[in-house]
This record gives C-alpha cells, sequence and structure tokens, in this order.
C-alpha cells in the first residue's frame, strides 16, 4: 500500500510528515535508553528480512497480490519505539532507493506503515500474548495484531486519500479494508513462521521470554 | 552472553534475507498491489505519478538499470537492498545505543 506522487494533497502530506515526524523522534528518544548488543544484532536482521519479505508479492485474489508489511514482527521483537525506526528505515530506503512510493507521500507512507501499522500490531500483541509464558498466546497474539496492523495501515490510508480529496472515504475505505482483510491473513502467516522459528532457535531474542533466559546472559 | 552465537544467528538471518531477495524475487505476482487494485477500480489511478523519485531513485522498481536480464536487475537490486537496510539498521541501532552509554 505505498502511495505514489499525486495521491496525497500538499496539506495531509506536511501533517502526515509533522506527525510522522515526531513520532520517529519520541521513538529515536525512547530507543536510545534500551539496547544490548544482541539487540543490535536482532535489529539488523529483522529489518533485511521487512525489506527482503516486501519484494515477494503473492497473489490475494484474481487480479490483486499483496505483500508482507512487517510493522507487527518489528514491534513483537523489538519493541514500539525501535520497531517504528526499523519500518521508517525500509519504506524511507524503499521510497529514495527504489522508487517505491512517492517522496511527497512518504510522511503517509511512514505514518501508516510505520506508526499506525506498529502501534495496532504491538497493542494487540501485549493485550494477547499476556505474560510471555504460553508460546500458544504469543503466536494468536502476533497473528492477530498481524492482520489489524494491515487492516488499520490501510484504513489509514483510505482515509489520507478522503481528506486529499482524491477519492470519497466510503468506497475507497470499503475496498481497502476489505482486500487488506484478505493480504492480513498471508501477514499472520509469515509474523507467525518467523516468530516460531525465532522461539524455537533462540527464545532469548523474544522480549517477554527474556526472563526466563536471564540466567544464562 | 554468548558473541558466538549472535554471530551465527545474523550470518543465518542475513543468509535467509538473500535467499528471498536475492533469489526468489523474481517470482513475486505482478498483479497489481491492494491500493494499485482499489485505485483502479474506483478509477483515480491516473492521479498517480512516480516522476519526482523515479528520476532521483538509483533502481526504480526493484530493478538495477544497464542490466538487460529483468530477473537479474531485480535480484541484484534486492541484494543491495537488503544490504543496504541491514548496515542502516545496524549502524542507527549501534548509534543509538552509544548515545545512551554517553549519556
Amino acid at each position: 500500500m505505498h502511495i505514489p506522487d499525486g495521491f496525497v494533497s500538499p496539506p495531509v502530506a506536511a501533517t502526515a510528515f509533522a506527525v510522522s515526524a515526531a513520532a520517529v523522534a519520541l521513538s529515536s528518544k525512547a530507543a536510545s535508553h534500551r539496547l544490548e548488543g544482541k539487540e543490535v544484532a536482532l535489529t539488523g536482521v529483522t529489518a533485511a528480512f521487512i525489506f527482503a519479505a516486501q519484494m515477494l508479492n503473492f497473489p490475494v485474489l484474481a487480479g490483486t497480490s499483496g505483500h508482507f508489511l512487517g510493522a507487527t514482527l518489528a514491534a513483537v521483537l523489538l519493541g514500539p519505539a525501535m520497531g517504528i525506526l526499523v519500518m521508517t528505515l525500509v519504506v524511507v530506503v524503499q521510497c529514495l532507493g527504489f522508487a517505491d512510493g512517492g517522496l511527497s507521500a512518504l510522511g503517509a507512507n511512514v505514518l501508516n506503515m510505520g506508526v499506525v501499522g506498529v502501534l495496532a500490531g504491538w497493542l494487540s500483541w501485549r493485550v494477547i500474548s499476556g505474560d510471555g509464558s504460553s508460546r500458544a498466546r504469543m503466536l494468536v497474539g502476533a497473528a492477530a495484531g498481524a492482520w489489524l496492523s494491515v487492516v488499520l495501515a490501510s484504513a489509514a490510508c483510505s482515509t489520507e486519500l478522503a481528506l486529499s480529496g482524491t477519492v470519497p472515504l466510503v468506497p475507497s475505505l470499503a475496498a481497502m479494508v476489505t482486500v487488506h482483510a484478505l493480504i492480513g491473513a498471508g501477514e499472520a502467516a509469515i509474523s507467525v513462521a518467523a516468530l516460531a522459528l525465532l522461539l524455537t532457535s533462540r527464545p532469548d531474542l523474544v522480549p517477554g521470554t527474556r526472563r526466563a533466559e536471564g540466567a544464562a546472559v | 552472553m554468548s558473541g558466538k552465537r549472535n554471530v551465527l544467528f545474523v550470518a543465518c538471518g542475513l543468509a535467509l534475507c538473500l535467499v528471498l531477495a536475492g533469489l526468489l524475487s523474481p517470482l513475486a505476482s505482478s498483479f497489481p498491489d491492494g491500493l494499485e487494485w482499489v485505485a483502479g477500480k474506483l478509477g483515480f489511478e491516473q492521479a498517480a505519478s512516480d516522476e519526482s523519485v523515479w528520476a532521483a531513485s538509483p533502481a526504480p522498481d526493484y530493478a538495477v538499470p544497464g542490466v538487460e536480464n529483468e530477473g537479474a536487475a531485480t535480484r541484484l537490486a534486492g541484494v543491495a537492498g537488503t544490504v543496504a537496510v541491514f548496515s542502516l539498521a545496524v549502524g542507527g541501532a549501534w548509534a543509538l545505543s552509544r548515545r545512551r552509554r554517553v549519556s
């Protein structure tokens, strides 16, 4: 759902840019308090995985495709602050390096896929996964968060297009949420697979299970 | 904390990313994505203009210019992007944790 140039009006683009810039500033302040060596490694691999997996569009309906977003995976593994920073990095590299998403829509794309996606995913994950003692609850939380993050990001995108006068809100919101409810199922599957792989191979890297591993650190 | 385990994790993680972006990327569906599909259906796709970023970006639409083979152009773009994102993320995270130690 990378918005190209021409879809958002200058006032909407400027407002979205200001909100995203504030979110990035707050996040970098929050993230600088809590980083260890292994978290730096996890940050790099998570960011690279999100970029790589986003290249692989999968078909969802006849004539439509979707791709992994990764906002929930980033939020679960890195926390909301680093999650927002990593999603911002990916969206900026996609825009400047690969012309995926317009320069005038950069603030809106960071707002939708970074800020809205990460916060929706992180809140769902926190509510459902609980204290982190149940692997099943963690995976269900990641699945629900992944689905919701994609659907809410698409709703935010529709709202910006409507405020820009590009398309009326109701039909665009209905169509965007419908197709992204399907793409969200793919998002949930990939997020759960990635989290399950990490919980099996390096559970100490997943926040919430970290306490149990504390003695070994 | 074991440094060796982290090196192994980074090596395996990066290898997976390079398989996705550097080998499998040409297999991605070329159907329009959700937003493009909605734009086509509701008739506002003509509002899009890619000119500003296309002029400046080194590999527009995930294809390295000058490489004739389409798959190879996509694979090269995928590898370059993956390495760039990994480096910037590690560099940024390192800078953030350094800032904490200083302050």
